[in-house]
């Protein structure tokens, strides 16, 4: 991993890794590790994209397919499939950790807050709440994610409590 | 220099919430007329506590009232009062009157005065009734005092102050009590050098310095022993009144006044060097977080010193471990498999001696009931004695706290309720005290607390008659003895003829109840008419642990609590049942269970089976509900460590948490009762 040589007082760390060729970044101080992909245990009636629930030495972690949360194209997991497992915080919870799947880490950017460019309007149709914004440096584009919004459990619960019909096979 | 105070005030207020218990047992054992001296030193002991604690932070409202309890107690001790019923049962009133004063600083919020000034007039009121003696101030015994009280005309004080070597070590700070005596009145400090020790043989938290002081003014005694009142153990005091003439000490030089202040200085820096020797108090202390707010435990010394030696063990093992894998060769397996079925052994026994530290007895609830069984029996007229049994039981922390309101419920219901008048009681032939008997032990792996009463036992016919009466059953409903007991558990029910303000409003035994259940217990009651009735709370040890069963349902694994399953077997297809859009039953043994197919509740895809012939069915009972869970097959039994899925996530509806199986992965704990819910939906 190479860092960029621009260590301004002021520049925010963000670890970026790839989502179907795309690079994404997110705040480093939220980073608590990151780990191979492992068989987890399902947790039953959430949205797909929650894949399930992680021993971390101990603690209950459950797992988010960033793919399948941005209706990307499934990919079988493989042995550079990582979970980034991150702590967020939100209204409801001081401090809680979460995982991310993503295809690969790849770099840690030195990025200067006020080189952050607001996420383009999509228009009303698509939810840009996640996207904290954009950041264009050398040649390639990354999309800067807003984890506690993004990994917030309160958000999943309107999916997960679409009326459940045991007549559905 | 200055210390800030605020951090101590949770031990302080611990502290003289536990003197106040101390306090109010040892009144509850106090025998009328009869002195027991050292009954009565152990409730002067925690009064005087409290009143020397919260002088220390400054509540005098606390200290005041306290000083004029201790009064009392101390003529009592003298033998100068003879202890009464209503003598006790002021200073009864006054412990919870203290008791109220205290958490309101403690929440900081304005003290109630007046109910602190009525148990004030209550106390002077019997303070100054019958054999006490004219001097309030009887608790202060040096015999100096009273002679020179009866003098009158004090114009100060010389106090010679010799602190031992470690008063610097038990937290105390002359300079800070010289400060308070200042404030009194004129105060001269003369230090004596002598004792201090070359600069090679000093010891900077030994004190070796004494004091002369003299203080001008007309200054009550009392006040001078207040300031003192902390290190009394630690120093050799003396002090002298001074009357109009001068004695010895009348006239410090300025030089000498200015060499005392520059030996002091060091001898305080001392202290402020050492921060964690501070403002402790002269007496033994766990050391325990003063955070105000999180939770505290109290943990026995014994307790940490096996985990300390049990943790020293484990690190023996891992570095026999390690120095095995450093150079591993075949021939060391046998000394591997050793460290490793070593380290296994020394794993569990750590954890479960952590798990004993959340342990505490029993007698943390239980405490209360003596009060309570005093207080009810006098406004009742009824004669009642409270037996205690096994209150050295250890249950969980969490279960004691929650355990502690239905208990008190329980116990109101057998004073109230269960125990006749003593004049019923003599007719029905019974002795005329009833005996209340709240027994606490272990058996399997959960622990039994029994209330018994040998009072007038549940009347069937009439509990009967009232629950069909309430329209809660059939008037023609069949039941059993332990189905009529049970109905005092519905809502709304209450089977006191008249309502008394301690108890009967019908909302409790069912709150009861479901406070049980919540704890993964159950309640029972065994009645006899005439004789009397038994309420057994069956918990489990802990919270934490649960034992479970694991079954399998494709992939997937989940763990039953192994308490709420009643049996498994395989599934008959002549006994199965049908309903048409309402899902499947089974008839077992008359009885329709409903089936709760588990891959189709949790969207398994990987089930193996869903024909319900080739499965097996789990019958299992959650809040009085019984139903078939249909799964794949049984794995095994075994203890889970229960860990929270809401810690990172949030409820999950059907599970009640999560677990680490052997081989690290993650089982999901079912809740039964929210499976139910979950199929109903």
């Amino acid at each position: 991993m190479s860092t960029e040589a621009k260590s301004d007082i002021d520049a925010e760390q963000f670890l970026t890794f790839e989502l179907a060729g795309e690079a994404y970044g997110i705040e480093i101080l939220k980073v608590q590790e990151i780990r191979g992909w492992e068989p987890i245990r399902k947790i039953p009636n959430t949205p797909a994209y929650l894949k399930g629930a992680l021993n971390l030495r101990g603690s209950i972690v459950p797992i988010v397919d960033l793919r399948e949360r941005f209706s990307m194209e499934l990919v079988d997991y493989t042995p550079t499939t990582v979970v980034i497992v991150l702590s967020i915080r939100t209204e409801t919870a001081e401090n809680s950790v979460m995982g991310i799947v993503a295809d690969a880490v790849s770099d840690v950017l030195d990025i200067d807050p006020n080189e952050i460019k607001a996420s383009p309007n999509l228009g009303a149709k698509i939810n840009t709440r996640y996207i904290r914004g954009m950041y264009v440096g050398k040649g390639n584009m990354v999309m800067l994610l807003d984890v506690d919004k993004l990994l917030n459990p309160d958000e999943f619960m309107d999916i997960a409590a679409l009326p459940f019909n045991p007549e559905a096979k | 220099m200055s210390i800030d105070m605020a951090q101590f005030h949770q031990v302080f207020f611990e502290e003289s919430f536990e003197g106040l218990d101390a306090m109010e047992s040892g009144l509850l054992n106090l025998d009328m007329g009869d002195v027991n001296v050292d009954e009565i030193n152990t409730i002067f002991r925690a009064a005087h506590s409290i009143k020397g604690g919260s002088g220390t932070f400054g509540f005098t409202a606390v200290s005041d009232f306290t000083h004029v309890m201790e009064t009392l107690l101390d003529e009592m001790r003298d033998g100068r009062r003879s202890v009464t019923q209503p003598a006790v049962n002021v200073l009864l009133g006054s412990v919870d009157c203290l008791r109220e004063m205290l958490r309101a600083i403690q929440d900081g919020v304005e003290v109630d005065r007046h109910s602190v000034d009525l148990h004030k007039a209550a106390l002077d009121n019997e303070l100054n009734h019958a054999s006490s003696p004219a001097l309030l101030e009887t608790s202060l015994p040096p015999p100096v005092v009273e002679a020179d009280g009866a003098d009158g005309q004090i114009s100060g004080w010389s106090i010679a102050f010799s602190p031992h070597l470690h008063l610097l070590k038990t937290g105390n700070e002359p300079v800070r009590m010289f400060r308070e005596l200042a404030s009194l009145g004129d105060l001269r400090v003369r230090a004596d050098l002598q004792g201090v020790p070359d600069l090679y043989d000093l010891d900077p938290e030994e004190c070796h310095l004494s004091w002369k002081l003299e203080l001008e003014g007309d200054v009550p005694l009392n006040e001078i022993d207040e300031i003192f009142d902390w290190v009394e153990d630690d120093c050799d005091l003396a002090k002298q009144p001074v009357f109009a003439a001068r004695d010895a000490y009348a006239e410090p030089l300025p030089d000498d006044w200015k060499a005392e202040s520059d030996v002091q200085a060091p001898a305080a820096a001392s202290v402020a060097a050492l921060p964690t020797m501070e403002s402790k108090q002269p007496k033994k202390e766990e050391p325990k977080a003063a955070a105000k707010g999180s939770s505290s435990i109290r943990v026995d010394t014994g307790k940490i010193d096996t985990l300390i030696n049990m943790v020293g063990e484990l690190v023996i093992t891992q570095s026999m471990l390690s120095l095995i894998g450093e150079h591993f060769e075949l021939s060391k397996l046998d000394q591997l498999k050793n460290g490793l079925s070593q380290l296994e052994r020394h794993t569990r026994e750590l954890q479960e001696s952590v798990m004993n530290i959340r342990m505490m007895p029993i007698s943390f609830v239980f405490s209360r009931f003596p009060r309570l069984a005093h207080d009810i029996s006098s406004k009742l007229g009824k004669k009642i004695e409270l037996k205690l049994v096994g209150e050295h039981t250890e249950v969980d922390k969490t279960v004691v706290e929650l355990l502690s309101d239905p208990l008190v419920h329980l116990v109101r219901n057998s004073l109230d309720h269960g125990i006749e008048m003593p004049e019923a009681r003599l007719a029905a032939g019974k002795p005329e005290t009833g005996t209340v008997t709240l027994e606490a032990y272990h058996r399997g792996g959960n622990i039994v607390i029994e209330v018994t009463d040998d009072g007038k036992g549940l009347d069937k016919e009439k509990l009967r008659a009232k629950a069909v009466e309430k329209g809660l059953i059939e008037p023609d409903a069949v039941l059993t003895d332990k189905q009529t007991y049970e109905l005092i558990f519905m809502p709304g029910f209450s089977t006191a003829e008249k309502l008394t303000d301690i108890s009967g409003r019908g909302v409790g035994m069912d709150v009861v109840r479901r406070n049980i259940q919540a704890l993964g217990g159950n309640i029972e009651i065994i009645s006899t008419l005439g004789k009397g009735s038994t309420i057994s709370i069956h918990l489990p040890l802990t919270l934490a642990i649960l034992d479970g069963q694991s079954v399998a349902v494709g992939d997937e694994t989940y763990i039953v609590p192994l308490g709420s399953i009643i049996e498994s077997l395989n599934i008959k297809e002549d006994r199965l049942n049908r309903v048409v859009g309402k899902g499947e039953t089974f008839l077992l043994r008359g009885q329709y269970l409903p089936i709760i197919r588990m891959h189709e509740i949790f969207k398994v895809v990987s089930a193996r089976h869903t024909k319900l012939t080739e499965g097996l069915l789990v019958v299992v009972e959650g809040q009085g509900v019984r139903c078939g869970l249909f799964v794949d097959d049984l794995l095994g039994q075994q203890q889970v460590v229960i860990k929270s899925l809401e810690a990172n996530y949030r409820r999950v509806e059907g599970v009640s948490g999560a677990t680490i199986l052997g081989d690290g992965s993650v089982a999901l704990i079912l809740d039964i009762p929210g499976l139910v819910r979950l199929a109903n939906q």
